[in-house]
Protein backbone atom coordinates (compact mmCIF):
# COMPACT_ATOMS: atom_id res chain seq x y z
CA UNK A 1 0.00 0.00 0.00
CA UNK A 2 2.79 2.38 0.98
CA UNK A 3 4.74 1.51 -2.15
CA UNK A 4 1.64 2.05 -4.26
CA UNK A 5 1.07 5.48 -2.76
CA UNK A 6 4.69 6.35 -3.34
CA UNK A 7 4.46 5.24 -6.97
CA UNK A 8 1.36 7.35 -7.46
CA UNK A 9 3.00 10.42 -5.92
CA UNK A 10 6.09 9.93 -8.07
CA UNK A 11 4.07 9.64 -11.25
CA UNK A 12 2.30 12.89 -10.34
CA UNK A 13 5.69 14.56 -9.98
CA UNK A 14 6.67 13.21 -13.40
CA UNK A 15 3.51 14.61 -14.96
CA UNK A 16 4.10 17.97 -13.27
CA UNK A 17 7.62 18.14 -14.71
CA UNK A 18 6.24 17.49 -18.19
CA UNK A 19 3.55 20.18 -17.83
CA UNK A 20 6.22 22.58 -16.55
CA UNK A 21 8.38 21.89 -19.58
CA UNK A 22 5.36 22.40 -21.80
CA UNK A 23 4.57 25.76 -20.17
CA UNK A 24 8.20 26.81 -20.46
CA UNK A 25 8.43 25.90 -24.15
CA UNK A 26 5.16 27.60 -25.07
CA UNK A 27 6.22 30.84 -23.38
CA UNK A 28 9.73 30.89 -24.89
CA UNK A 29 10.69 29.18 -28.15
CA UNK A 30 7.44 27.64 -29.44
CA UNK A 31 5.11 30.55 -29.79
CA UNK A 32 2.44 28.57 -31.62
CA UNK A 33 2.24 25.94 -28.89
CA UNK A 34 -0.71 26.80 -26.66
CA UNK A 35 0.21 26.98 -22.99
CA UNK A 36 -1.27 24.42 -20.57
CA UNK A 37 -3.59 27.04 -19.18
CA UNK A 38 -4.81 28.15 -22.61
CA UNK A 39 -5.29 24.52 -23.61
CA UNK A 40 -7.41 23.90 -20.55
CA UNK A 41 -9.54 26.98 -21.06
CA UNK A 42 -10.25 26.30 -24.70
CA UNK A 43 -10.83 22.59 -24.09
CA UNK A 44 -13.09 23.06 -21.12
CA UNK A 45 -16.42 22.90 -23.01
CA UNK A 46 -15.36 19.57 -24.49
CA UNK A 47 -14.31 18.12 -21.16
CA UNK A 48 -17.06 19.34 -18.84
CA UNK A 49 -19.74 18.30 -21.33
CA UNK A 50 -17.99 15.26 -22.78
CA UNK A 51 -21.12 13.76 -24.29
CA UNK A 52 -22.57 16.85 -25.97
CA UNK A 53 -23.25 16.98 -29.69
CA UNK A 54 -23.18 20.48 -31.13
CA UNK A 55 -22.46 19.54 -34.70
CA UNK A 56 -20.98 16.83 -36.91
CA UNK A 57 -17.42 17.72 -35.98
CA UNK A 58 -18.12 19.65 -32.78
CA UNK A 59 -18.81 17.11 -30.08
CA UNK A 60 -17.74 16.32 -26.51
CA UNK A 61 -14.41 14.56 -26.19
CA UNK A 62 -15.82 11.31 -24.82
CA UNK A 63 -18.39 11.17 -27.58
CA UNK A 64 -15.62 11.60 -30.13
CA UNK A 65 -13.51 8.96 -28.42
CA UNK A 66 -16.47 6.60 -28.34
CA UNK A 67 -16.83 6.78 -32.13
CA UNK A 68 -13.20 5.85 -32.45
CA UNK A 69 -13.50 3.11 -29.85
CA UNK A 70 -16.45 1.57 -31.63
CA UNK A 71 -14.55 1.59 -34.90
CA UNK A 72 -11.51 0.08 -33.21
CA UNK A 73 -13.70 -2.55 -31.57
CA UNK A 74 -15.12 -3.60 -34.93
CA UNK A 75 -11.74 -3.66 -36.65
CA UNK A 76 -10.15 -5.50 -33.74
CA UNK A 77 -12.96 -8.05 -33.74
CA UNK A 78 -12.35 -8.75 -37.42
CA UNK A 79 -8.63 -9.05 -36.72
CA UNK A 80 -9.24 -11.53 -33.90
CA UNK A 81 -11.81 -13.55 -35.83
CA UNK A 82 -9.51 -13.89 -38.81
CA UNK A 83 -6.19 -13.90 -37.01
CA UNK A 84 -6.87 -16.54 -34.35
CA UNK A 85 -7.91 -19.39 -36.69
CA UNK A 86 -5.12 -18.38 -39.05
CA UNK A 87 -2.64 -18.61 -36.19
CA UNK A 88 -3.97 -22.04 -35.21
CA UNK A 89 -3.69 -23.24 -38.78
CA UNK A 90 -0.14 -21.99 -39.22
CA UNK A 91 0.81 -23.30 -35.79
CA UNK A 92 -0.39 -26.81 -36.43
CA UNK A 93 0.91 -27.23 -39.97
CA UNK A 94 4.60 -26.97 -40.76
CA UNK A 95 3.78 -26.91 -44.46
CA UNK A 96 1.39 -23.96 -44.21
CA UNK A 97 3.75 -22.12 -41.88
CA UNK A 98 6.61 -22.46 -44.33
CA UNK A 99 4.32 -21.37 -47.15
CA UNK A 100 2.93 -18.26 -45.49
CA UNK A 101 5.58 -17.14 -43.05
CA UNK A 102 7.51 -15.06 -45.61
CA UNK A 103 4.28 -13.45 -46.81
CA UNK A 104 3.34 -12.46 -43.27
CA UNK A 105 6.77 -11.05 -42.58
CA UNK A 106 6.33 -8.99 -45.73
CA UNK A 107 2.83 -7.73 -44.90
CA UNK A 108 3.54 -6.97 -41.25
CA UNK A 109 5.67 -3.83 -41.60
CA UNK A 110 3.33 -2.10 -44.06
CA UNK A 111 2.05 1.18 -42.63
CA UNK A 112 -1.69 1.75 -42.17
CA UNK A 113 -1.35 4.81 -44.41
CA UNK A 114 -0.48 2.48 -47.26
CA UNK A 115 -3.47 0.19 -46.77
CA UNK A 116 -6.08 2.91 -46.42
CA UNK A 117 -6.12 4.11 -50.04
CA UNK A 118 -6.40 0.48 -51.15
CA UNK A 119 -9.35 0.07 -48.77
CA UNK A 120 -10.98 3.17 -50.22
CA UNK A 121 -10.49 1.84 -53.74
CA UNK A 122 -11.97 -1.53 -52.75
CA UNK A 123 -14.93 -0.36 -50.65
CA UNK A 124 -15.51 3.16 -51.99
CA UNK A 125 -16.55 4.29 -48.50
CA UNK A 126 -14.50 5.55 -45.61
CA UNK A 127 -16.04 3.38 -42.87
CA UNK A 128 -15.35 -0.07 -44.33
CA UNK A 129 -12.00 1.20 -45.58
CA UNK A 130 -11.06 2.18 -42.02
CA UNK A 131 -12.13 -1.22 -40.66
CA UNK A 132 -10.20 -2.95 -43.42
CA UNK A 133 -7.09 -0.99 -42.50
CA UNK A 134 -7.42 -1.57 -38.76
CA UNK A 135 -8.03 -5.29 -39.18
CA UNK A 136 -5.20 -5.76 -41.62
CA UNK A 137 -2.68 -3.86 -39.53
CA UNK A 138 -3.56 -5.21 -36.12
CA UNK A 139 -4.02 -8.84 -37.13
CA UNK A 140 -0.37 -9.91 -37.23
CA UNK A 141 0.50 -9.99 -33.54
CA UNK A 142 -2.57 -12.20 -32.99
CA UNK A 143 -1.56 -14.51 -35.83
CA UNK A 144 2.05 -14.76 -34.77
CA UNK A 145 1.43 -15.19 -31.04
CA UNK A 146 -1.29 -17.79 -31.58
CA UNK A 147 1.02 -19.64 -33.95
CA UNK A 148 3.84 -19.59 -31.40
CA UNK A 149 1.42 -20.66 -28.69
CA UNK A 150 0.24 -23.69 -30.64
CA UNK A 151 3.82 -24.66 -31.44
CA UNK A 152 4.91 -24.40 -27.83
CA UNK A 153 2.16 -26.57 -26.31
CA UNK A 154 4.14 -28.89 -24.01
CA UNK A 155 4.58 -32.41 -25.35
CA UNK A 156 3.19 -33.74 -22.05
CA UNK A 157 -0.24 -32.31 -22.78
CA UNK A 158 -0.21 -33.64 -26.32
CA UNK A 159 0.72 -37.04 -24.90
CA UNK A 160 -2.29 -36.86 -22.59
CA UNK A 161 -4.49 -36.25 -25.62
CA UNK A 162 -2.91 -39.26 -27.30
CA UNK A 163 -3.22 -41.73 -24.44
CA UNK A 164 -6.76 -40.66 -23.60
CA UNK A 165 -7.49 -41.15 -27.30
CA UNK A 166 -9.26 -37.80 -27.51
CA UNK A 167 -11.00 -37.01 -30.78
CA UNK A 168 -9.99 -34.00 -32.85
CA UNK A 169 -12.61 -31.70 -31.35
CA UNK A 170 -11.99 -32.75 -27.73
CA UNK A 171 -8.25 -32.49 -28.31
CA UNK A 172 -8.75 -28.96 -29.53
CA UNK A 173 -11.13 -27.74 -26.82
CA UNK A 174 -9.62 -29.56 -23.84
CA UNK A 175 -5.92 -29.44 -24.62
CA UNK A 176 -4.81 -27.23 -27.50
CA UNK A 177 -7.03 -24.21 -26.85
CA UNK A 178 -6.47 -23.89 -23.07
CA UNK A 179 -2.73 -24.40 -23.52
CA UNK A 180 -2.58 -21.68 -26.17
CA UNK A 181 -4.93 -19.19 -24.50
CA UNK A 182 -2.29 -17.16 -22.62
CA UNK A 183 -0.28 -16.69 -25.82
CA UNK A 184 -3.42 -15.73 -27.71
CA UNK A 185 -4.20 -13.04 -25.19
CA UNK A 186 -0.72 -11.59 -25.41
CA UNK A 187 -1.37 -11.31 -29.14
CA UNK A 188 -4.77 -9.71 -28.56
CA UNK A 189 -3.25 -7.14 -26.26
CA UNK A 190 -0.65 -6.06 -28.80
CA UNK A 191 -3.23 -6.14 -31.57
CA UNK A 192 -5.60 -3.87 -29.70
CA UNK A 193 -2.80 -1.41 -29.05
CA UNK A 194 -1.96 -1.39 -32.74
CA UNK A 195 -5.61 -0.96 -33.70
CA UNK A 196 -5.79 2.14 -31.53
CA UNK A 197 -2.69 3.52 -33.24
CA UNK A 198 -4.18 2.88 -36.65
CA UNK A 199 -7.57 4.46 -35.93
CA UNK A 200 -6.16 7.93 -35.49
CA UNK A 201 -4.32 7.83 -38.77
CA UNK A 202 -7.24 6.39 -40.68
CA UNK A 203 -9.70 8.96 -39.29
CA UNK A 204 -7.33 11.77 -40.15
CA UNK A 205 -7.17 10.62 -43.74
CA UNK A 206 -10.88 9.94 -44.15
CA UNK A 207 -12.14 12.85 -42.05
CA UNK A 208 -14.76 10.78 -40.26
CA UNK A 209 -16.00 11.91 -36.84
CA UNK A 210 -13.86 10.45 -34.11
CA UNK A 211 -10.87 11.47 -32.09
CA UNK A 212 -8.49 11.43 -35.08
CA UNK A 213 -10.94 13.21 -37.36
CA UNK A 214 -11.50 15.87 -34.74
CA UNK A 215 -7.77 16.36 -34.31
CA UNK A 216 -7.26 16.89 -38.01
CA UNK A 217 -10.19 19.27 -38.30
CA UNK A 218 -8.99 21.43 -35.43
CA UNK A 219 -5.57 21.58 -37.05
CA UNK A 220 -7.21 22.88 -40.20
CA UNK A 221 -9.27 25.36 -38.14
CA UNK A 222 -6.07 26.56 -36.44
CA UNK A 223 -7.36 25.69 -32.94
CA UNK A 224 -4.10 24.20 -31.77
CA UNK A 225 -5.11 23.70 -28.14
CA UNK A 226 -7.61 21.07 -29.29
CA UNK A 227 -4.80 19.14 -30.92
CA UNK A 228 -3.23 18.80 -27.51
CA UNK A 229 -6.58 17.82 -26.03
CA UNK A 230 -6.89 15.05 -28.61
CA UNK A 231 -3.34 13.84 -28.07
CA UNK A 232 -3.92 13.57 -24.33
CA UNK A 233 -7.22 11.76 -24.85
CA UNK A 234 -5.67 9.30 -27.28
CA UNK A 235 -2.95 8.55 -24.75
CA UNK A 236 -5.35 8.05 -21.86
CA UNK A 237 -7.72 5.83 -23.81
CA UNK A 238 -4.85 3.75 -25.17
CA UNK A 239 -3.46 3.35 -21.68
CA UNK A 240 -6.83 2.21 -20.33
CA UNK A 241 -7.27 -0.31 -23.15
CA UNK A 242 -3.85 -1.80 -22.50
CA UNK A 243 -4.51 -2.02 -18.78
CA UNK A 244 -7.84 -3.77 -19.36
CA UNK A 245 -6.22 -6.36 -21.61
CA UNK A 246 -3.37 -6.69 -19.13
CA UNK A 247 -5.80 -7.54 -16.35
CA UNK A 248 -7.56 -10.11 -18.54
CA UNK A 249 -4.21 -11.61 -19.50
CA UNK A 250 -3.03 -11.84 -15.90
CA UNK A 251 -6.29 -13.54 -14.90
CA UNK A 252 -5.79 -16.13 -17.61
CA UNK A 253 -2.20 -16.80 -16.69
CA UNK A 254 -3.05 -17.22 -13.03
CA UNK A 255 -5.76 -19.74 -13.83
CA UNK B 1 -0.66 -66.30 -26.78
CA UNK B 2 0.84 -63.48 -24.75
CA UNK B 3 -1.20 -60.30 -24.46
CA UNK B 4 1.69 -57.93 -25.13
CA UNK B 5 4.54 -59.15 -27.28
CA UNK B 6 7.74 -57.41 -28.40
CA UNK B 7 9.65 -59.41 -30.98
CA UNK B 8 13.24 -58.51 -31.75
CA UNK B 9 12.51 -54.82 -31.29
CA UNK B 10 15.24 -52.26 -31.91
CA UNK B 11 15.04 -48.51 -31.72
CA UNK B 12 17.43 -45.91 -33.13
CA UNK B 13 17.40 -42.20 -32.47
CA UNK B 14 19.25 -40.96 -35.52
CA UNK B 15 22.49 -42.91 -35.62
CA UNK B 16 22.29 -43.91 -31.97
CA UNK B 17 20.87 -47.35 -31.22
CA UNK B 18 19.02 -47.17 -27.93
CA UNK B 19 17.51 -50.62 -27.80
CA UNK B 20 18.78 -53.71 -29.60
CA UNK B 21 16.83 -56.89 -30.22
CA UNK B 22 14.44 -56.74 -27.31
CA UNK B 23 12.11 -59.70 -26.82
CA UNK B 24 9.38 -59.54 -24.23
CA UNK B 25 6.09 -61.34 -23.75
CA UNK B 26 3.56 -60.41 -21.10
CA UNK B 27 0.64 -62.67 -20.29
CA UNK B 28 -2.83 -61.43 -19.44
CA UNK B 29 -3.05 -60.48 -15.76
CA UNK B 30 0.70 -60.38 -15.24
CA UNK B 31 2.60 -57.54 -13.56
CA UNK B 32 5.98 -57.19 -15.23
CA UNK B 33 8.65 -54.69 -14.23
CA UNK B 34 11.64 -53.50 -16.20
CA UNK B 35 14.42 -52.29 -13.95
CA UNK B 36 17.23 -50.22 -15.38
CA UNK B 37 19.66 -47.48 -14.52
CA UNK B 38 19.13 -43.96 -15.83
CA UNK B 39 19.44 -43.43 -19.57
CA UNK B 40 19.25 -47.13 -20.33
CA UNK B 41 16.27 -46.72 -22.64
CA UNK B 42 13.60 -47.89 -20.18
CA UNK B 43 11.13 -45.21 -21.12
CA UNK B 44 11.78 -45.83 -24.80
CA UNK B 45 10.94 -49.48 -24.25
CA UNK B 46 7.68 -48.60 -22.52
CA UNK B 47 6.72 -46.11 -25.21
CA UNK B 48 7.35 -48.75 -27.86
CA UNK B 49 5.12 -51.24 -26.02
CA UNK B 50 2.42 -48.57 -25.62
CA UNK B 51 2.45 -47.57 -29.27
CA UNK B 52 3.71 -44.06 -28.53
CA UNK B 53 6.90 -44.73 -30.49
CA UNK B 54 7.47 -46.82 -33.57
CA UNK B 55 10.25 -49.41 -33.49
CA UNK B 56 13.04 -49.08 -36.02
CA UNK B 57 12.82 -52.83 -36.55
CA UNK B 58 10.90 -55.69 -35.02
CA UNK B 59 7.23 -55.85 -34.09
CA UNK B 60 5.07 -54.93 -31.13
CA UNK B 61 1.72 -56.70 -30.86
CA UNK B 62 -1.14 -56.56 -28.40
CA UNK B 63 -3.68 -59.38 -28.71
CA UNK B 64 -1.84 -60.38 -31.87
CA UNK B 65 -2.57 -56.98 -33.46
CA UNK B 66 0.29 -54.76 -34.52
CA UNK B 67 0.38 -51.65 -32.32
CA UNK B 68 0.41 -48.33 -34.16
CA UNK B 69 -1.23 -46.00 -31.67
CA UNK B 70 -1.98 -46.02 -27.96
CA UNK B 71 -4.21 -49.09 -27.60
CA UNK B 72 -7.87 -48.96 -26.66
CA UNK B 73 -8.52 -50.28 -23.18
CA UNK B 74 -5.09 -49.25 -21.94
CA UNK B 75 -3.98 -46.52 -19.56
CA UNK B 76 -0.65 -45.02 -18.64
CA UNK B 77 0.81 -43.23 -15.63
CA UNK B 78 3.68 -40.88 -16.45
CA UNK B 79 6.47 -39.96 -14.08
CA UNK B 80 5.68 -36.25 -14.34
CA UNK B 81 1.95 -36.76 -13.65
CA UNK B 82 0.92 -35.08 -16.95
CA UNK B 83 -2.30 -33.66 -15.59
CA UNK B 84 -3.97 -30.82 -17.46
CA UNK B 85 -3.37 -27.75 -15.28
CA UNK B 86 -6.54 -25.94 -16.37
CA UNK B 87 -8.79 -28.76 -15.14
CA UNK B 88 -9.40 -29.66 -11.52
CA UNK B 89 -8.75 -33.16 -10.20
CA UNK B 90 -12.26 -34.36 -10.91
CA UNK B 91 -12.34 -32.90 -14.43
CA UNK B 92 -8.97 -34.48 -15.23
CA UNK B 93 -10.32 -37.92 -14.36
CA UNK B 94 -13.71 -37.24 -15.94
CA UNK B 95 -12.08 -36.39 -19.25
CA UNK B 96 -10.47 -39.84 -19.33
CA UNK B 97 -13.72 -41.57 -18.34
CA UNK B 98 -15.64 -39.62 -20.96
CA UNK B 99 -13.21 -40.64 -23.63
CA UNK B 100 -13.26 -44.30 -22.58
CA UNK B 101 -17.03 -44.63 -22.08
CA UNK B 102 -18.64 -42.17 -24.49
CA UNK B 103 -22.02 -43.92 -24.17
CA UNK B 104 -22.34 -43.41 -20.43
CA UNK B 105 -24.55 -40.59 -19.18
CA UNK B 106 -22.67 -37.67 -17.64
CA UNK B 107 -23.80 -38.51 -14.11
CA UNK B 108 -22.40 -42.03 -14.33
CA UNK B 109 -19.10 -40.74 -15.67
CA UNK B 110 -18.88 -38.32 -12.78
CA UNK B 111 -19.65 -41.07 -10.27
CA UNK B 112 -16.97 -43.25 -11.78
CA UNK B 113 -14.38 -40.45 -11.61
CA UNK B 114 -15.33 -39.68 -8.02
CA UNK B 115 -15.19 -43.34 -7.03
CA UNK B 116 -11.61 -43.71 -8.19
CA UNK B 117 -10.51 -40.42 -6.69
CA UNK B 118 -11.96 -41.62 -3.40
CA UNK B 119 -10.06 -44.90 -3.76
CA UNK B 120 -6.79 -42.97 -3.79
CA UNK B 121 -7.90 -40.83 -0.86
CA UNK B 122 -8.63 -37.59 -2.69
CA UNK B 123 -12.27 -37.16 -1.79
CA UNK B 124 -11.54 -33.77 -0.26
CA UNK B 125 -9.50 -32.48 -3.19
CA UNK B 126 -11.91 -33.03 -6.09
CA UNK B 127 -12.17 -29.35 -6.95
CA UNK B 128 -8.48 -28.57 -6.61
CA UNK B 129 -6.34 -27.73 -9.61
CA UNK B 130 -3.07 -29.67 -10.02
CA UNK B 131 -1.08 -26.57 -9.04
CA UNK B 132 -2.83 -26.63 -5.66
CA UNK B 133 -1.84 -30.26 -5.01
CA UNK B 134 1.38 -31.78 -3.73
CA UNK B 135 3.43 -34.09 -5.93
CA UNK B 136 2.06 -37.16 -4.21
CA UNK B 137 -1.52 -35.98 -4.61
CA UNK B 138 -0.96 -35.17 -8.26
CA UNK B 139 0.32 -38.66 -8.87
CA UNK B 140 -2.75 -40.01 -7.04
CA UNK B 141 -4.94 -38.10 -9.48
CA UNK B 142 -2.93 -39.57 -12.34
CA UNK B 143 -3.37 -43.08 -10.91
CA UNK B 144 -7.10 -42.50 -10.44
CA UNK B 145 -7.30 -41.25 -14.03
CA UNK B 146 -5.60 -44.42 -15.24
CA UNK B 147 -7.71 -46.88 -13.26
CA UNK B 148 -11.02 -45.05 -13.73
CA UNK B 149 -11.16 -46.16 -17.36
CA UNK B 150 -11.08 -49.79 -16.12
CA UNK B 151 -8.13 -50.64 -18.34
CA UNK B 152 -7.09 -54.12 -19.38
CA UNK B 153 -3.50 -52.96 -19.61
CA UNK B 154 -1.75 -50.36 -17.54
CA UNK B 155 1.63 -48.87 -18.40
CA UNK B 156 3.58 -47.28 -15.56
CA UNK B 157 6.53 -45.08 -16.49
CA UNK B 158 8.53 -44.64 -13.28
CA UNK B 159 5.28 -43.70 -11.60
CA UNK B 160 6.83 -42.82 -8.25
CA UNK B 161 10.19 -41.56 -9.44
CA UNK B 162 9.54 -37.94 -8.53
CA UNK B 163 8.20 -38.60 -5.04
CA UNK B 164 9.77 -38.71 -1.60
CA UNK B 165 10.38 -42.11 0.00
CA UNK B 166 7.44 -42.03 2.38
CA UNK B 167 4.86 -40.95 -0.22
CA UNK B 168 6.36 -43.47 -2.56
CA UNK B 169 5.81 -46.33 -0.11
CA UNK B 170 2.18 -45.36 0.47
CA UNK B 171 1.42 -45.03 -3.20
CA UNK B 172 3.05 -48.36 -3.98
CA UNK B 173 0.62 -50.04 -1.59
CA UNK B 174 -2.33 -48.19 -3.11
CA UNK B 175 -1.24 -49.21 -6.58
CA UNK B 176 -0.85 -52.85 -5.50
CA UNK B 177 -4.35 -52.78 -4.03
CA UNK B 178 -5.85 -51.28 -7.19
CA UNK B 179 -4.14 -53.91 -9.34
CA UNK B 180 -5.39 -56.73 -7.11
CA UNK B 181 -8.90 -55.41 -6.80
CA UNK B 182 -10.03 -56.30 -10.28
CA UNK B 183 -10.97 -59.62 -11.75
CA UNK B 184 -9.60 -60.42 -14.19
CA UNK B 185 -6.46 -58.77 -12.96
CA UNK B 186 -5.09 -55.85 -14.88
CA UNK B 187 -2.01 -56.52 -16.97
CA UNK B 188 0.77 -54.13 -16.01
CA UNK B 189 4.12 -53.13 -17.44
CA UNK B 190 6.11 -50.95 -15.08
CA UNK B 191 9.38 -49.12 -15.63
CA UNK B 192 11.35 -48.34 -12.51
CA UNK B 193 14.86 -47.75 -11.25
CA UNK B 194 14.09 -49.27 -7.87
CA UNK B 195 14.64 -52.99 -7.44
CA UNK B 196 12.66 -52.95 -4.19
CA UNK B 197 9.69 -51.39 -5.89
CA UNK B 198 9.82 -54.01 -8.62
CA UNK B 199 10.02 -56.86 -6.07
CA UNK B 200 7.09 -55.46 -4.14
CA UNK B 201 4.76 -55.17 -7.12
CA UNK B 202 5.79 -57.61 -9.84
CA UNK B 203 5.25 -61.18 -10.92
CA UNK B 204 8.36 -61.03 -13.08
CA UNK B 205 11.27 -58.62 -13.27
CA UNK B 206 13.63 -57.97 -16.17
CA UNK B 207 16.74 -55.85 -16.07
CA UNK B 208 17.69 -53.53 -18.90
CA UNK B 209 21.41 -53.04 -19.50
CA UNK B 210 22.96 -49.66 -19.94
CA UNK B 211 22.51 -48.11 -23.37
CA UNK B 212 23.29 -47.38 -26.08
CA UNK B 213 22.06 -50.57 -27.62
CA UNK B 214 20.61 -51.93 -24.41
CA UNK B 215 19.23 -55.45 -24.27
CA UNK B 216 16.92 -57.12 -21.77
CA UNK B 217 18.10 -59.67 -19.26
CA UNK B 218 16.33 -62.94 -18.65
CA UNK B 219 13.21 -62.66 -16.53
CA UNK B 220 13.45 -63.19 -12.81
CA UNK B 221 10.20 -64.58 -11.42
CA UNK B 222 8.99 -63.27 -8.08
CA UNK B 223 7.38 -66.24 -6.33
CA UNK B 224 5.93 -64.32 -3.40
CA UNK B 225 2.35 -64.39 -2.22
CA UNK B 226 0.19 -61.26 -2.16
CA UNK B 227 -0.50 -58.93 -0.52
CA UNK B 228 3.13 -58.11 0.11
CA UNK B 229 4.50 -55.65 2.58
CA UNK B 230 7.68 -53.74 1.94
CA UNK B 231 8.80 -54.34 5.49
CA UNK B 232 8.32 -58.11 5.38
CA UNK B 233 10.11 -58.29 2.03
CA UNK B 234 13.25 -56.89 3.58
CA UNK B 235 13.81 -60.13 5.47
CA UNK B 236 11.97 -62.62 3.27
CA UNK B 237 14.44 -65.17 1.96
CA UNK B 238 12.84 -65.43 -1.48
CA UNK B 239 12.68 -61.68 -1.84
CA UNK B 240 16.32 -61.32 -0.92
CA UNK B 241 17.24 -63.89 -3.59
CA UNK B 242 15.17 -62.16 -6.23
CA UNK B 243 16.66 -58.81 -5.36
CA UNK B 244 20.18 -60.23 -5.55
CA UNK B 245 19.57 -61.75 -8.97
CA UNK B 246 18.07 -58.61 -10.43
CA UNK B 247 20.87 -56.49 -9.03
CA UNK B 248 23.40 -58.90 -10.49
CA UNK B 249 21.82 -58.56 -13.93
CA UNK B 250 21.81 -54.80 -13.56
CA UNK B 251 25.47 -54.63 -12.65
CA UNK B 252 26.47 -57.07 -15.38
CA UNK B 253 24.36 -55.19 -17.91
CA UNK B 254 25.83 -51.82 -17.08
CA UNK B 255 29.42 -53.08 -17.43
CA UNK B 256 29.33 -54.69 -20.83
CA UNK B 257 30.98 -52.66 -23.59
CA UNK B 258 29.72 -54.50 -26.67
CA UNK B 259 26.16 -53.38 -27.36
CA UNK B 260 25.11 -56.47 -29.24
CA UNK B 261 26.67 -59.07 -26.98
CA UNK B 262 24.03 -61.12 -25.21
CA UNK B 263 24.92 -60.02 -21.72
CA UNK B 264 22.24 -62.15 -20.24
CA UNK B 265 23.73 -65.44 -21.31
CA UNK B 266 24.75 -66.84 -17.97
CA UNK B 267 23.67 -70.44 -18.23
CA UNK B 268 25.44 -71.40 -15.04
CA UNK B 269 22.85 -69.62 -12.94
CA UNK B 270 20.98 -71.98 -10.66
CA UNK B 271 17.56 -70.41 -10.88
CA UNK B 272 15.76 -71.19 -14.10
CA UNK B 273 16.00 -68.15 -16.30
CA UNK B 274 12.50 -68.04 -17.53
CA UNK B 275 12.61 -66.66 -21.04
CA UNK B 276 9.33 -66.78 -22.82
CA UNK B 277 9.24 -66.98 -26.55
Amino acid sequence: MRAKLQNFALSLVGAAVLVGLWAFLSSTVAADLPSPLKTWEESKPYIVAPWEKRGEMDQGILRMASYSLLRVGKGFLIAVLVGTPLGFLLGSSQLLARMFDPVIQLLRPISPMAWLPLGLVLFRQSEPAALFTIALCSMWPTVINTMQGVRSVPQDYLNVARVLRLGTWKRFTKVLLPATLPHMFTGYRISLGLAWLVIVASEMLTGTPGIGGFLWQEYNSLIYSHILLCILTIGIVGFCLDRLMGVAEAKLKAA
Amino acid sequence: MALIELKNVSKDYGARRVLAGVNLAIEEGEFVSIVGVSASGKTTLLKLAAGLLEPTSGTVTIDGQCVSEFPRGAAIVFQNYSLLPWLNALANVELAVESAFPDWPASRRRDQAMLYLEKVGLKAALAKRPSQLSGGMRQRVAIARAFAVEPRIIFLDEPFGALDALTRATLQQELAALCQARTPRVTALMITNSVDEAVLLSDRILALGRGPGAALSAAVPVPLSRPRSAKALLQDEQAVKVRARVTEFLVAGSRGPAPHAPRVARPAESAPAEVRP
